[in-house]
Protein backbone atom coordinates (compact mmCIF):
# COMPACT_ATOMS: atom_id res chain seq x y z
CA UNK A 1 0.00 0.00 0.00
CA UNK A 2 1.27 3.48 -0.88
CA UNK A 3 2.02 5.75 2.05
CA UNK A 4 0.36 9.19 1.88
CA UNK A 5 2.62 11.93 0.42
CA UNK A 6 4.41 14.24 2.85
CA UNK A 7 2.34 17.31 3.67
CA UNK A 8 3.44 20.58 2.10
CA UNK A 9 3.55 22.12 5.57
CA UNK A 10 3.95 20.32 8.88
CA UNK A 11 4.11 22.38 12.05
CA UNK A 12 4.86 20.50 15.29
CA UNK A 13 4.53 21.96 18.77
CA UNK A 14 5.23 25.48 17.51
CA UNK A 15 5.69 28.13 20.20
CA UNK A 16 6.45 31.81 19.77
CA UNK A 17 7.14 34.45 22.37
CA UNK A 18 8.30 37.97 21.49
CA UNK A 19 11.06 39.29 23.78
CA UNK A 20 9.55 40.61 27.01
CA UNK A 21 6.00 39.63 26.06
CA UNK A 22 3.56 36.80 26.82
CA UNK A 23 3.51 33.71 24.56
CA UNK A 24 1.77 34.43 21.26
CA UNK A 25 1.67 30.83 20.03
CA UNK A 26 1.82 27.71 22.20
CA UNK A 27 2.06 24.10 21.07
CA UNK A 28 0.53 24.62 17.62
CA UNK A 29 0.56 21.52 15.43
CA UNK A 30 -0.85 21.64 11.94
CA UNK A 31 -0.33 19.94 8.63
CA UNK A 32 -1.43 21.18 5.25
CA UNK A 33 -1.57 19.07 2.08
CA UNK A 34 -0.50 20.15 -1.37
CA UNK A 35 -3.34 21.99 -3.14
CA UNK A 36 -5.41 22.62 0.00
CA UNK A 37 -7.10 25.93 0.73
CA UNK A 38 -7.00 26.76 4.44
CA UNK A 39 -8.57 29.68 6.27
CA UNK A 40 -6.99 30.72 9.58
CA UNK A 41 -9.47 32.58 11.76
CA UNK A 42 -9.24 34.18 15.18
CA UNK A 43 -9.43 37.43 17.10
CA UNK A 44 -6.81 40.17 16.90
CA UNK A 45 -3.72 38.99 18.73
CA UNK A 46 -4.65 35.31 18.48
CA UNK A 47 -1.37 34.60 16.63
CA UNK A 48 -2.59 34.19 13.02
CA UNK A 49 -0.11 36.59 11.40
CA UNK A 50 2.72 35.38 13.62
CA UNK A 51 2.05 31.77 12.57
CA UNK A 52 2.17 32.72 8.87
CA UNK A 53 5.39 34.68 9.29
CA UNK A 54 7.01 31.80 11.20
CA UNK A 55 6.28 29.46 8.25
CA UNK A 56 8.59 31.42 5.92
CA UNK A 57 11.14 32.47 8.54
CA UNK A 58 10.12 36.14 8.73
CA UNK A 59 9.89 35.56 12.50
CA UNK A 60 12.07 33.21 14.54
CA UNK A 61 10.24 30.46 16.42
CA UNK A 62 10.72 29.92 20.13
CA UNK A 63 9.92 26.20 20.26
CA UNK A 64 8.83 23.24 18.13
CA UNK A 65 9.61 22.80 14.45
CA UNK A 66 8.37 23.70 11.01
CA UNK A 67 8.70 21.70 7.79
CA UNK A 68 7.67 23.81 4.83
CA UNK A 69 8.10 22.92 1.14
CA UNK A 70 10.60 20.20 1.98
CA UNK A 71 12.73 22.31 4.33
CA UNK A 72 12.68 21.47 8.01
CA UNK A 73 13.90 23.94 10.62
CA UNK A 74 13.85 24.94 14.26
CA UNK A 75 14.31 28.53 15.51
CA UNK A 76 14.89 29.89 12.00
CA UNK A 77 15.66 28.49 8.54
CA UNK A 78 19.28 28.69 7.36
CA UNK A 79 20.05 31.08 4.50
CA UNK A 80 19.75 28.35 1.83
CA UNK A 81 16.56 26.95 3.35
CA UNK A 82 15.08 30.44 3.63
CA UNK A 83 15.78 31.15 -0.04
CA UNK A 84 14.33 27.76 -1.05
CA UNK A 85 11.13 28.32 0.95
CA UNK A 86 10.59 31.91 -0.13
CA UNK A 87 11.24 31.20 -3.81
CA UNK A 88 8.31 28.79 -3.73
CA UNK A 89 6.04 31.05 -1.70
CA UNK A 90 3.94 34.07 -2.61
CA UNK A 91 3.03 36.30 0.35
CA UNK A 92 0.25 38.89 0.31
CA UNK A 93 0.00 41.30 3.23
CA UNK A 94 -2.95 43.18 4.70
CA UNK A 95 -1.51 46.48 3.46
CA UNK A 96 -0.37 45.67 -0.06
CA UNK A 97 3.30 46.41 0.73
CA UNK A 98 3.96 47.81 -2.74
CA UNK A 99 6.51 50.51 -3.53
CA UNK A 100 4.16 53.43 -4.08
CA UNK A 101 6.41 55.51 -6.30
CA UNK A 102 6.96 52.70 -8.81
CA UNK A 103 4.68 51.40 -11.54
CA UNK A 104 2.40 48.39 -11.13
CA UNK A 105 4.61 46.49 -13.61
CA UNK A 106 7.82 47.24 -11.65
CA UNK A 107 6.16 46.01 -8.47
CA UNK A 108 5.08 42.76 -10.12
CA UNK A 109 8.61 42.24 -11.51
CA UNK A 110 9.79 42.51 -7.87
CA UNK A 111 8.17 39.09 -7.41
CA UNK A 112 11.28 37.65 -9.10
CA UNK A 113 13.65 39.17 -6.53
CA UNK A 114 14.14 35.82 -4.81
CA UNK A 115 15.12 34.05 -8.04
CA UNK A 116 18.72 33.44 -9.16
CA UNK A 117 20.15 36.49 -10.98
CA UNK A 118 17.50 38.55 -9.26
CA UNK A 119 19.43 41.81 -9.00
CA UNK A 120 17.99 42.70 -12.40
CA UNK A 121 14.46 42.54 -10.99
CA UNK A 122 14.79 45.66 -8.86
CA UNK A 123 13.94 47.78 -11.88
CA UNK A 124 11.58 46.57 -14.59
CA UNK A 125 13.60 48.24 -17.34
CA UNK A 126 16.66 46.13 -16.39
CA UNK A 127 14.72 42.87 -15.95
CA UNK A 128 15.00 40.11 -18.58
CA UNK A 129 12.32 40.27 -21.27
CA UNK A 130 10.83 36.93 -20.12
CA UNK A 131 10.26 38.34 -16.60
CA UNK A 132 8.68 41.52 -17.96
CA UNK A 133 6.37 39.47 -20.17
CA UNK A 134 5.45 37.18 -17.27
CA UNK A 135 4.70 40.24 -15.11
CA UNK A 136 2.51 41.76 -17.82
CA UNK A 137 0.69 38.47 -18.25
CA UNK A 138 0.08 38.13 -14.49
CA UNK A 139 -1.24 41.70 -14.37
CA UNK A 140 -3.64 40.60 -17.12
CA UNK A 141 -4.72 37.67 -14.95
CA UNK A 142 -5.72 40.09 -12.17
CA UNK A 143 -7.48 42.31 -14.76
CA UNK A 144 -5.00 45.16 -14.50
CA UNK A 145 -3.07 44.88 -17.78
CA UNK A 146 -4.23 48.40 -18.66
CA UNK A 147 -2.69 49.80 -15.43
CA UNK A 148 0.79 48.32 -15.95
CA UNK A 149 2.45 51.70 -16.27
CA UNK A 150 0.38 53.47 -13.60
CA UNK A 151 2.13 54.34 -10.37
CA UNK A 152 0.85 52.45 -7.35
CA UNK A 153 -0.08 55.67 -5.52
CA UNK A 154 -2.52 56.39 -8.35
CA UNK A 155 -4.38 53.06 -7.91
CA UNK A 156 -7.37 52.32 -5.66
CA UNK A 157 -6.97 50.06 -2.60
CA UNK A 158 -8.55 47.10 -4.41
CA UNK A 159 -6.38 47.61 -7.50
CA UNK A 160 -3.24 47.87 -5.36
CA UNK A 161 -4.12 44.63 -3.57
CA UNK A 162 -4.60 42.93 -6.95
CA UNK A 163 -1.11 44.14 -7.98
CA UNK A 164 0.20 42.62 -4.73
CA UNK A 165 -1.50 39.33 -5.67
CA UNK A 166 0.13 39.50 -9.11
CA UNK A 167 3.53 40.07 -7.44
CA UNK A 168 2.96 37.02 -5.24
CA UNK A 169 1.92 34.83 -8.20
CA UNK A 170 4.42 35.91 -10.86
CA UNK A 171 7.17 33.55 -9.67
CA UNK A 172 4.75 30.57 -9.97
CA UNK A 173 4.79 29.65 -6.26
CA UNK A 174 3.60 26.34 -4.83
CA UNK A 175 2.31 28.06 -1.72
CA UNK A 176 0.34 31.27 -1.47
CA UNK A 177 0.03 32.95 1.94
CA UNK A 178 -2.32 35.88 2.46
CA UNK A 179 -2.43 37.74 5.75
CA UNK A 180 -5.87 39.40 5.92
CA UNK A 181 -5.71 40.43 2.27
CA UNK A 182 -9.12 42.12 2.37
CA UNK A 183 -8.93 43.89 5.74
CA UNK A 184 -8.19 47.29 4.22
CA UNK A 185 -10.80 46.96 1.44
CA UNK A 186 -14.53 47.65 1.31
CA UNK A 187 -16.76 44.51 1.32
CA UNK A 188 -17.35 44.46 -2.47
CA UNK A 189 -13.65 44.89 -3.29
CA UNK A 190 -12.88 42.30 -0.59
CA UNK A 191 -15.07 39.68 -2.28
CA UNK A 192 -13.59 40.53 -5.70
CA UNK A 193 -10.05 40.11 -4.38
CA UNK A 194 -10.77 36.86 -2.52
CA UNK A 195 -12.69 35.40 -5.49
CA UNK A 196 -9.81 36.22 -7.82
CA UNK A 197 -7.29 34.89 -5.35
CA UNK A 198 -8.97 31.51 -4.99
CA UNK A 199 -9.65 31.14 -8.69
CA UNK A 200 -6.00 31.78 -9.58
CA UNK A 201 -4.77 29.45 -6.82
CA UNK A 202 -7.16 26.69 -7.95
CA UNK A 203 -6.21 27.08 -11.63
CA UNK A 204 -2.50 26.76 -10.85
CA UNK A 205 -3.00 24.10 -8.13
CA UNK A 206 -1.37 26.39 -5.55
CA UNK A 207 -1.79 25.67 -1.86
CA UNK A 208 -3.53 28.63 -0.23
CA UNK A 209 -3.42 29.74 3.40
CA UNK A 210 -5.21 32.93 4.31
CA UNK A 211 -6.23 34.64 7.51
CA UNK A 212 -9.52 36.42 7.92
CA UNK A 213 -11.81 38.02 10.47
CA UNK A 214 -14.73 37.34 8.18
CA UNK A 215 -16.47 33.98 8.72
CA UNK A 216 -18.27 34.35 5.39
CA UNK A 217 -14.91 34.64 3.56
CA UNK A 218 -13.46 31.74 5.52
CA UNK A 219 -16.39 29.41 4.71
CA UNK A 220 -16.74 30.51 1.12
CA UNK A 221 -13.06 30.45 0.13
CA UNK A 222 -11.46 27.95 2.52
CA UNK A 223 -11.89 24.16 2.18
CA UNK A 224 -10.75 23.87 5.76
CA UNK A 225 -10.94 26.27 8.68
CA UNK A 226 -8.39 26.42 11.48
CA UNK A 227 -9.42 28.62 14.41
CA UNK A 228 -6.76 30.02 16.72
CA UNK A 229 -7.59 31.15 20.22
CA UNK A 230 -5.16 32.36 22.90
CA UNK A 231 -2.21 31.16 20.80
CA UNK A 232 -3.47 27.58 20.42
CA UNK A 233 -5.65 25.72 17.93
CA UNK A 234 -9.30 25.96 19.00
CA UNK A 235 -10.64 23.78 16.17
CA UNK A 236 -9.49 22.45 12.79
CA UNK A 237 -12.33 21.26 10.54
CA UNK A 238 -13.51 21.12 6.94
CA UNK A 239 -15.43 24.35 6.40
CA UNK A 240 -18.70 22.51 5.74
CA UNK A 241 -18.59 20.96 9.20
CA UNK A 242 -18.13 24.16 11.19
CA UNK A 243 -21.21 24.91 13.29
CA UNK A 244 -22.21 28.12 15.05
CA UNK A 245 -21.39 26.53 18.41
CA UNK A 246 -17.77 25.97 17.31
CA UNK A 247 -17.32 29.70 16.84
CA UNK A 248 -18.23 30.65 20.41
CA UNK A 249 -15.49 32.90 21.72
CA UNK A 250 -13.24 32.54 18.64
CA UNK A 251 -13.45 36.22 17.73
CA UNK A 252 -13.40 37.52 21.32
CA UNK A 253 -10.19 39.40 22.00
CA UNK B 1 -30.29 80.44 51.86
CA UNK B 2 -26.73 81.37 51.03
CA UNK B 3 -24.75 78.85 48.98
CA UNK B 4 -22.01 77.67 51.31
CA UNK B 5 -20.44 75.41 48.69
CA UNK B 6 -19.34 78.26 46.38
CA UNK B 7 -15.74 77.65 45.19
CA UNK B 8 -13.02 79.65 46.81
CA UNK B 9 -11.26 82.12 44.53
CA UNK B 10 -8.45 80.39 42.61
CA UNK B 11 -4.87 81.16 43.57
CA UNK B 12 -3.41 83.77 41.16
CA UNK B 13 -1.49 82.08 38.34
CA UNK B 14 2.26 82.65 38.63
CA UNK B 15 3.86 84.67 35.80
CA UNK B 16 6.73 82.22 35.57
CA UNK B 17 6.79 78.46 35.38
CA UNK B 18 8.68 76.98 38.31
CA UNK B 19 12.14 75.73 37.32
CA UNK B 20 14.38 73.24 39.05
CA UNK B 21 17.59 74.45 40.74
CA UNK B 22 19.68 72.63 38.13
CA UNK B 23 17.83 74.24 35.22
CA UNK B 24 18.06 77.67 36.87
CA UNK B 25 21.83 77.28 37.34
CA UNK B 26 22.16 76.18 33.70
CA UNK B 27 20.15 79.20 32.49
CA UNK B 28 22.32 81.59 34.53
CA UNK B 29 25.51 79.90 33.22
CA UNK B 30 24.43 80.12 29.55
CA UNK B 31 23.29 83.75 30.01
CA UNK B 32 26.64 84.68 31.59
CA UNK B 33 28.57 83.02 28.74
CA UNK B 34 26.53 84.90 26.06
CA UNK B 35 27.09 88.25 27.81
CA UNK B 36 30.82 87.58 28.29
CA UNK B 37 31.14 86.59 24.61
CA UNK B 38 29.40 89.76 23.44
CA UNK B 39 31.63 91.98 25.63
CA UNK B 40 34.86 90.20 24.65
CA UNK B 41 34.70 89.75 20.90
CA UNK B 42 31.83 91.69 19.36
CA UNK B 43 32.66 95.03 17.68
CA UNK B 44 32.21 98.05 19.89
CA UNK B 45 30.50 101.13 18.35
CA UNK B 46 33.83 102.93 18.66
CA UNK B 47 35.69 100.27 16.64
CA UNK B 48 32.95 100.30 13.98
CA UNK B 49 33.13 104.09 13.75
CA UNK B 50 36.92 103.97 13.42
CA UNK B 51 36.79 101.25 10.74
CA UNK B 52 34.08 102.87 8.65
CA UNK B 53 36.36 105.29 6.72
CA UNK B 54 38.71 102.40 5.88
CA UNK B 55 35.76 100.31 4.61
CA UNK B 56 34.61 103.23 2.45
CA UNK B 57 38.17 103.74 1.16
CA UNK B 58 38.42 100.03 0.27
CA UNK B 59 35.06 100.17 -1.52
CA UNK B 60 36.29 103.21 -3.43
CA UNK B 61 39.42 101.36 -4.55
CA UNK B 62 37.30 98.31 -5.57
CA UNK B 63 35.11 100.28 -7.98
CA UNK B 64 34.68 99.99 -10.85
CA UNK B 65 35.30 96.23 -11.13
CA UNK B 66 38.07 95.17 -13.51
CA UNK B 67 36.89 94.57 -17.10
CA UNK B 68 40.18 93.79 -18.85
CA UNK B 69 39.32 90.98 -21.36
CA UNK B 70 42.47 88.95 -20.58
CA UNK B 71 41.64 89.06 -16.84
CA UNK B 72 37.96 88.23 -17.45
CA UNK B 73 38.97 85.24 -19.57
CA UNK B 74 41.31 83.94 -16.85
CA UNK B 75 38.61 84.51 -14.25
CA UNK B 76 36.09 82.68 -16.46
CA UNK B 77 38.34 79.60 -16.59
CA UNK B 78 38.83 79.76 -12.82
CA UNK B 79 35.05 79.88 -12.38
CA UNK B 80 34.70 76.84 -14.64
CA UNK B 81 37.29 75.06 -12.50
CA UNK B 82 35.37 76.07 -9.36
CA UNK B 83 32.16 74.61 -10.76
CA UNK B 84 34.04 71.47 -11.80
CA UNK B 85 35.36 71.05 -8.25
CA UNK B 86 31.82 71.47 -6.88
CA UNK B 87 30.13 69.14 -9.38
CA UNK B 88 32.78 66.41 -9.38
CA UNK B 89 33.10 66.53 -5.59
CA UNK B 90 29.34 66.36 -5.08
CA UNK B 91 28.87 63.55 -7.63
CA UNK B 92 31.61 61.36 -6.15
CA UNK B 93 30.56 62.29 -2.59
CA UNK B 94 26.93 61.34 -3.23
CA UNK B 95 27.95 57.99 -4.77
CA UNK B 96 30.16 57.20 -1.77
CA UNK B 97 27.49 58.42 0.67
CA UNK B 98 24.96 55.82 -0.51
CA UNK B 99 26.81 52.70 0.74
CA UNK B 100 27.96 54.52 3.90
CA UNK B 101 24.38 55.62 4.65
CA UNK B 102 23.11 52.09 3.94
CA UNK B 103 25.56 50.60 6.44
CA UNK B 104 24.71 53.20 9.08
CA UNK B 105 20.88 53.25 8.65
CA UNK B 106 19.09 51.54 11.53
CA UNK B 107 16.78 48.71 10.44
CA UNK B 108 18.13 48.72 6.89
CA UNK B 109 21.83 48.05 7.44
CA UNK B 110 23.25 44.73 6.22
CA UNK B 111 25.91 44.86 8.97
CA UNK B 112 24.56 46.24 12.27
CA UNK B 113 27.99 45.79 13.88
CA UNK B 114 29.52 48.26 11.39
CA UNK B 115 26.70 50.77 11.75
CA UNK B 116 28.45 52.74 14.49
CA UNK B 117 31.74 52.80 12.57
CA UNK B 118 29.95 54.29 9.53
CA UNK B 119 28.09 56.80 11.72
CA UNK B 120 31.35 57.81 13.43
CA UNK B 121 33.08 58.33 10.08
CA UNK B 122 30.22 60.53 8.83
CA UNK B 123 30.31 62.55 12.08
CA UNK B 124 34.07 63.06 11.72
CA UNK B 125 33.68 64.23 8.11
CA UNK B 126 30.87 66.59 9.11
CA UNK B 127 32.32 68.15 12.23
CA UNK B 128 35.79 69.04 10.91
CA UNK B 129 35.38 72.28 8.86
CA UNK B 130 36.00 72.18 5.11
CA UNK B 131 38.97 74.59 5.25
CA UNK B 132 40.72 72.21 7.64
CA UNK B 133 40.12 69.29 5.23
CA UNK B 134 41.41 71.51 2.40
CA UNK B 135 44.63 72.21 4.34
CA UNK B 136 45.08 68.46 4.96
CA UNK B 137 44.57 67.62 1.27
CA UNK B 138 46.79 70.46 0.03
CA UNK B 139 49.58 69.04 2.22
CA UNK B 140 48.92 65.45 1.11
CA UNK B 141 48.19 65.78 -2.65
CA UNK B 142 49.59 69.25 -3.37
CA UNK B 143 48.17 72.61 -4.37
CA UNK B 144 45.35 72.75 -6.90
CA UNK B 145 41.89 71.57 -7.86
CA UNK B 146 42.38 67.90 -6.86
CA UNK B 147 42.76 68.92 -3.21
CA UNK B 148 39.59 71.01 -3.58
CA UNK B 149 37.63 68.13 -5.10
CA UNK B 150 38.76 65.80 -2.31
CA UNK B 151 37.60 68.37 0.24
CA UNK B 152 34.16 68.61 -1.36
CA UNK B 153 33.91 64.79 -1.45
CA UNK B 154 34.56 64.59 2.30
CA UNK B 155 32.20 67.50 2.98
CA UNK B 156 29.46 65.88 0.87
CA UNK B 157 29.83 62.52 2.63
CA UNK B 158 29.55 64.30 5.98
CA UNK B 159 26.29 65.94 4.91
CA UNK B 160 24.69 63.34 2.63
CA UNK B 161 25.85 60.34 4.70
CA UNK B 162 23.76 61.57 7.61
CA UNK B 163 20.65 62.69 5.73
CA UNK B 164 20.63 59.74 3.31
CA UNK B 165 20.72 57.39 6.32
CA UNK B 166 17.80 59.24 7.93
CA UNK B 167 15.81 59.05 4.67
CA UNK B 168 16.50 55.30 4.45
CA UNK B 169 15.42 54.80 8.07
CA UNK B 170 12.17 56.69 7.35
CA UNK B 171 11.37 54.65 4.20
CA UNK B 172 8.12 52.64 4.33
CA UNK B 173 8.88 49.28 5.98
CA UNK B 174 5.89 47.39 4.55
CA UNK B 175 7.36 46.97 1.03
CA UNK B 176 10.65 45.93 2.64
CA UNK B 177 8.94 43.16 4.58
CA UNK B 178 6.96 42.12 1.49
CA UNK B 179 10.13 41.85 -0.60
CA UNK B 180 11.94 39.97 2.18
CA UNK B 181 9.08 37.45 2.00
CA UNK B 182 9.84 36.88 -1.72
CA UNK B 183 13.40 35.91 -0.78
CA UNK B 184 14.99 39.22 -1.82
CA UNK B 185 18.45 39.94 -0.40
CA UNK B 186 19.11 43.07 1.66
CA UNK B 187 20.83 44.68 -1.32
CA UNK B 188 17.83 43.94 -3.53
CA UNK B 189 15.50 45.38 -0.89
CA UNK B 190 17.65 48.52 -0.78
CA UNK B 191 17.53 48.97 -4.55
CA UNK B 192 13.91 47.92 -5.08
CA UNK B 193 12.12 49.39 -2.06
CA UNK B 194 14.25 51.67 0.13
CA UNK B 195 15.86 53.90 -2.53
CA UNK B 196 12.71 54.41 -4.64
CA UNK B 197 10.74 55.33 -1.52
CA UNK B 198 13.43 57.68 -0.23
CA UNK B 199 14.18 59.16 -3.67
CA UNK B 200 12.58 62.63 -3.21
CA UNK B 201 14.50 63.09 0.02
CA UNK B 202 17.75 61.82 -1.55
CA UNK B 203 17.40 64.24 -4.47
CA UNK B 204 16.63 67.16 -2.12
CA UNK B 205 19.67 66.39 0.00
CA UNK B 206 21.85 66.10 -3.10
CA UNK B 207 20.69 69.50 -4.35
CA UNK B 208 21.45 71.08 -0.96
CA UNK B 209 24.87 69.40 -1.04
CA UNK B 210 25.55 70.83 -4.50
CA UNK B 211 24.54 74.30 -3.34
CA UNK B 212 26.86 74.01 -0.34
CA UNK B 213 29.65 72.64 -2.55
CA UNK B 214 29.49 75.63 -4.89
CA UNK B 215 29.77 77.99 -1.91
CA UNK B 216 32.61 75.97 -0.35
CA UNK B 217 34.57 75.59 -3.58
CA UNK B 218 34.74 79.38 -3.88
CA UNK B 219 36.68 79.74 -0.62
CA UNK B 220 38.84 76.59 -0.88
CA UNK B 221 41.28 78.48 -3.12
CA UNK B 222 42.16 80.71 -0.15
CA UNK B 223 44.21 77.81 1.23
CA UNK B 224 45.49 76.72 -2.19
CA UNK B 225 42.89 74.10 -3.07
CA UNK B 226 42.09 75.44 -6.54
CA UNK B 227 39.23 77.40 -8.04
CA UNK B 228 38.33 81.09 -8.08
CA UNK B 229 39.33 81.53 -4.41
CA UNK B 230 42.99 81.31 -5.42
CA UNK B 231 42.47 84.23 -7.83
CA UNK B 232 40.63 86.20 -5.13
CA UNK B 233 43.42 85.65 -2.64
CA UNK B 234 46.15 86.80 -5.02
CA UNK B 235 44.05 89.87 -5.96
CA UNK B 236 43.86 90.85 -2.28
CA UNK B 237 47.52 89.97 -1.64
CA UNK B 238 48.60 92.23 -4.54
CA UNK B 239 46.18 95.04 -3.56
CA UNK B 240 44.33 94.60 -6.91
CA UNK B 241 40.98 95.53 -5.42
CA UNK B 242 39.21 96.17 -8.74
CA UNK B 243 40.02 92.59 -9.77
CA UNK B 244 38.84 91.39 -6.36
CA UNK B 245 35.50 93.18 -6.75
CA UNK B 246 35.02 91.64 -10.23
CA UNK B 247 35.63 88.18 -8.73
CA UNK B 248 33.25 88.81 -5.79
CA UNK B 249 30.58 89.98 -8.24
CA UNK B 250 31.06 86.89 -10.42
CA UNK B 251 30.89 84.60 -7.36
CA UNK B 252 27.70 86.35 -6.22
CA UNK B 253 26.09 85.73 -9.61
CA UNK B 254 27.20 82.08 -9.74
CA UNK B 255 26.02 81.25 -6.22
CA UNK B 256 22.71 83.04 -6.77
CA UNK B 257 22.19 81.22 -10.08
CA UNK B 258 22.92 77.89 -8.40
CA UNK B 259 20.46 78.62 -5.58
CA UNK B 260 17.80 79.57 -8.12
CA UNK B 261 18.42 76.39 -10.12
CA UNK B 262 18.40 74.02 -7.14
CA UNK B 263 15.26 75.73 -5.76
CA UNK B 264 13.48 75.12 -9.05
CA UNK B 265 14.63 71.49 -9.17
CA UNK B 266 13.53 70.96 -5.56
CA UNK B 267 10.07 72.31 -6.33
CA UNK B 268 9.82 69.92 -9.28
CA UNK B 269 10.78 66.96 -7.09
CA UNK B 270 8.27 67.84 -4.37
Amino acid sequence: MLSPPDPLIAVKGLAKTYPGGPPVLRDVSLSIRDGESVALIGANGSGKSTLLKCLVGLHDISGGSVAALGERFQTRPGATQRRAIRRQTGFVFQHHGLVRRLSALSNVVHGFLGQPGSWRAFCQSLAPQSWREAAQETLGAVNLAHKAEARVDALSGGQAQRVAIARALVGKPRLLIADEPTASLDPAAGHDVMGLFCELARNENITLIFTSHDMDHAQRYGERIVALKDGGIHFDKPSGEVRDGDLAGVFDG
Amino acid sequence: MADTTAPRPARPVSRFESVSAMRFALLVGVGAFVIAAITDVSPSPQRVAEGMPRILSLLDRMLPPETDPAFLQRMGWRLVETMQIAVAGTAIGVLLSLPIAWISARGVTPAPALSYVAKGLVSLFRTVPDLVWALIFVVSVGLGAVAGTMTIIVDTIGFCGRFFAEAMEDADTQPQEALAATGASRFNILCAAVIPDAMPSLINTTLFALEMAVRSSVVLGLVGAGGIGQELKSAFDLFQYQKASAIILAVFVIVLAMEWLTDRLRKQVS
